[in-house]
């Protein structure tokens, strides 16, 4: 058996292509199978053989966004729709009779993703800064003991943060999410900003301290930028869990601070199952990780593969 | 422009003492070496003298102000880093003009003096660059140009040269002695290369274990070693050492190894015991009416010098001899020691004892 370190030859390369792309629909066709349900009718949604190709149809972002309500043909009558949503809703005797509470779902899901995220990246920064450069006493054991609260599934402390969050009050507000999964999310930051900020060398700041900075400054204008790369992986990565986590907002959120994972399946409950509705709602739910994640896939890359290599 | 004085300086990280206490002058335009091997503590004394640590115990005056535990910023003085240091987001006049954008100067003058550094350092063609892309060299260029820009009161410098190639080191140390020689500001200097000291500076401290162990003229050091590490850290090869039993007075003008007598410099001290004779490989000759004589063990050939080594009894003898001269290998000669240029040392404190030759070049250690 010979291994090559040459070139692969064009047939390897389309092997190696075949498979890429393989692996790409594999990977792609669920979403696609959801972005597509999405813009179908409910009966073409539930259509066997799925449909490949439908008439695409909003119904299912309008159901998402209103509240309806069955009316008779008389009133129908009476009142005929005005607006391009009235007349998609119109086919099935339905008027709209306001919003639904899926758009306040998705800014809770936002304010708690974003928040988390924000308080989780910031309080990492600086807390690895310090591990990393300060005589801080009992370091190992501390970064060991930040590393540890990793060492379970966050559900498995359900109970306890349940009870402690009924009796705080903390129960179904913002803060208390945003707390939640800052608390989660922490360890995976200062562990993976402390790595970044190890391999900035430490004459950068030493150098700017005599160039006439303080130590803060040294820090905002010399390690924040050269740490940028890595604080924005890191942010990916507690965004998309904060984003995602389904359990703990089943737990500890039901109305004011809902956010979008448990309140998506609640749609398919109303007025039948709404697949197209709940599609809808799956696909919004998607695009903001998604559009962050590819603003930042640069870093991301960068981030997944850190310390692999020694430079 | 400043002068530089060193008081009792000490630094502990935690029960490991780093620089014990040292105390040295740096007078004002002058090009001062620390040197010394690694772990030494040079190091650490140019950065407690930079503000990069602050001193256990001790007093750092520049200018006369006392400044052991002042803020870096507030010392007036540049740093330039092994690593060079310089800001991977900045460009080459970004990265120049940095300190003098810290002091709030305005975009106009600190482009002029941007341009003005970069020119006296052969860079102006490269302002717009990022630093990323330059050679070693450059780099190291860049570096000097953001200490120079700010005319501070003092340069310091830790193994600014360590980083380059063997060739281009010896081109920049010109070009660095060059740049002082104009400028003429204070200068400190930290490296382990002997040879670079000697070529550079106009006065060498030289550290061990966190102890001044001899602090003067190049010249001076390499003549008269205070003690047996300077005499065996200094020269290439290293001094001769000779280990020996015996006593010797005050007075004494010579001194007898195990029955071989030797003349040398009227002694200012005496000791008895455990003793070493120090002398350079340059200093010991061929000599067949000496009594001290041994085997030719080997020969080198350094282009116009050749370093013979001799076995004795007291261990191998190296000279440096031209190298027009035929010494042949396995064959005994005899050696004689230059008598003006013997330095004795008290093998158990290391110390070289005084005489009349290097009386003065202790006094100042």
């Amino acid at each position: 058996m010979s291994y090559s370190v040459t070139e692969p030859s064009a047939r390897q390369k389309w092997i190696a292509g075949i498979l890429v792309a393989l692996y790409a629909v594999i990977t792609i066709l669920p979403l696609v199978w959801i972005i597509a349900t999405g813009f179908k009718t409910p009966s073409d949604s539930i259509a066997y053989p799925p449909k490949v190709v439908f008439q695409p149809t909003l119904e299912g972002y309008v159901n998402l966004f209103t509240t309806r309500t069955r009316q008779t043909p008389e009133y129908m009558a009476e009142h005929p729709p005005q607006t391009w949503a009235e007349r998609i809703v119109a086919k099935y005797d339905m008027t709209i009779v306001g919003p639904s509470r899926f758009g306040a779902r998705f800014l809770n899901s936002v304010i708690i993703g974003f928040g988390s995220t924000f308080l989780s990246v910031f309080l990492g920064t600086l807390a690895a800064y310090a591990f990393s450069r300060f005589k801080v006493p009992l370091k190992d054991d501390l970064m060991f003991f930040i590393l540890s609260t990793r060492m379970m599934p966050p559900i498995a402390v359900a109970i306890p943060i349940f009870l402690m969050y009924r009796t705080l009050g903390l129960s179904d507000t913002h803060l208390g999410m945003i707390l939640l999964y800052t608390a989660v999310n922490l360890s995976l930051s200062v562990w993976l900003l402390k790595g970044f900020i190890d391999e900035i060398p430490v004459e950068y700041e030493e150098a700017a301290l005599i160039d006439g900075y303080t130590r803060f400054q040294a820090f905002r204008k010399v390690v924040l930028p050269q740490a940028a790369t890595g604080i924005a992986s890191t942010a990916i990565f507690c965004l998309i869990f904060a984003w995602n986590e389904y359990a703990f907002a089943v737990l500890l959120t039901s109305g004011e601070a809902q956010t979008a994972p448990p309140f998506i399946p609640t749609i398919i409950g109303v007025g039948g199952q709404d697949w197209p509705a709940v599609a809808a709602g799956a696909t919004l739910f998607l695009l903001p990780v998604m559009v962050f994640t590819i603003l930042l896939r640069k870093h991301l890359l960068r981030g997944i593969t850190f310390g692999a290599v020694r430079k | 422009m400043a002068q530089i004085r060193i008081q009792n300086l000490r630094k502990d990280f935690g029960a490991f003492t780093a620089v014990k206490s040292s105390t040295f002058t740096i007078e004002d335009g002058e090009f001062f070496m620390l040197l010394g091997p690694s772990g030494c503590g040079k190091t650490t004394t140019l950065r407690m003298m930079a503000g990069l640590e602050l001193p256990t115990s001790g007093e750092i005056f520049i200018d006369g102000e006392e400044v052991a535990q002042k803020r870096a910023s507030q010392r007036d003085i540049a740093f330039v880093f092994q690593m060079f240091a310089l800001y991977p987001h900045l460009t080459v006049g970004g990265n120049i003009g940095y300190p003098l954008r810290s002091q709030g100067m305005s975009r106009t003058e600190t482009r002029n003096r941007v341009t003005e550094v970069a020119r006296i350092l052969g860079i102006e063609t490269m302002l717009d660059r990022p630093v990323g892309g330059l050679s070693g060299g450059d780099r190291q260029r860049v570096a000097l140009g953001r200490a120079i820009v700010r005319q501070p009161k003092a340069f310091f410098m830790d193994e600014p040269l360590g980083a380059l190639d063997a060739e281009f080191r010896e081109h920049m140390a010109e070009e660095l002695r060059a740049l002082h020689d104009r400028m003429g500001a204070t200068t400190v200097y930290v490296t382990h290369d002997q040879l670079e000291a000697m070529q550079m500076g106009d006065k060498i401290v030289v550290m061990n274990h966190g102890v001044v162990e001899q602090f003067g003229r190049p010249q001076e050091i390499y003549d008269w070693p205070a003690t047996l590490f300077v005499a065996g850290f200094i020269g290439s090869p290293a001094m001769n050492v000779l280990p020996f039993e015996g006593m010797v007075g005050i007075g004494a003008t010579s001194v007898n190894l195990g029955g071989h007598t030797f003349g040398m410099p009227e002694l200012r001290e005496g000791a008895a015991g455990a003793l070493v004779l120090g002398i350079r490989p340059e200093h010991v000759a061929l000599d067949d009416a000496s009594s001290l004589r041994g085997e030719v063990l080997a020969t080198e050939y350094l282009g116009t010098t050749q370093i013979i080594t001799v076995r004795t009894a007291f261990g191998a003898v190296k000279l440096r001899l031209p190298s027009g001269r035929a010494v042949a290998t396995g064959g005994q000669v005899g050696l004689g020691l230059d008598p003006r240029r013997i330095t004795l040392f008290d093998a158990a404190t290391g110390q070289a004892l005084r005489s009349a030759a290097n009386e003065k070049v202790l006094s100042h250690g």
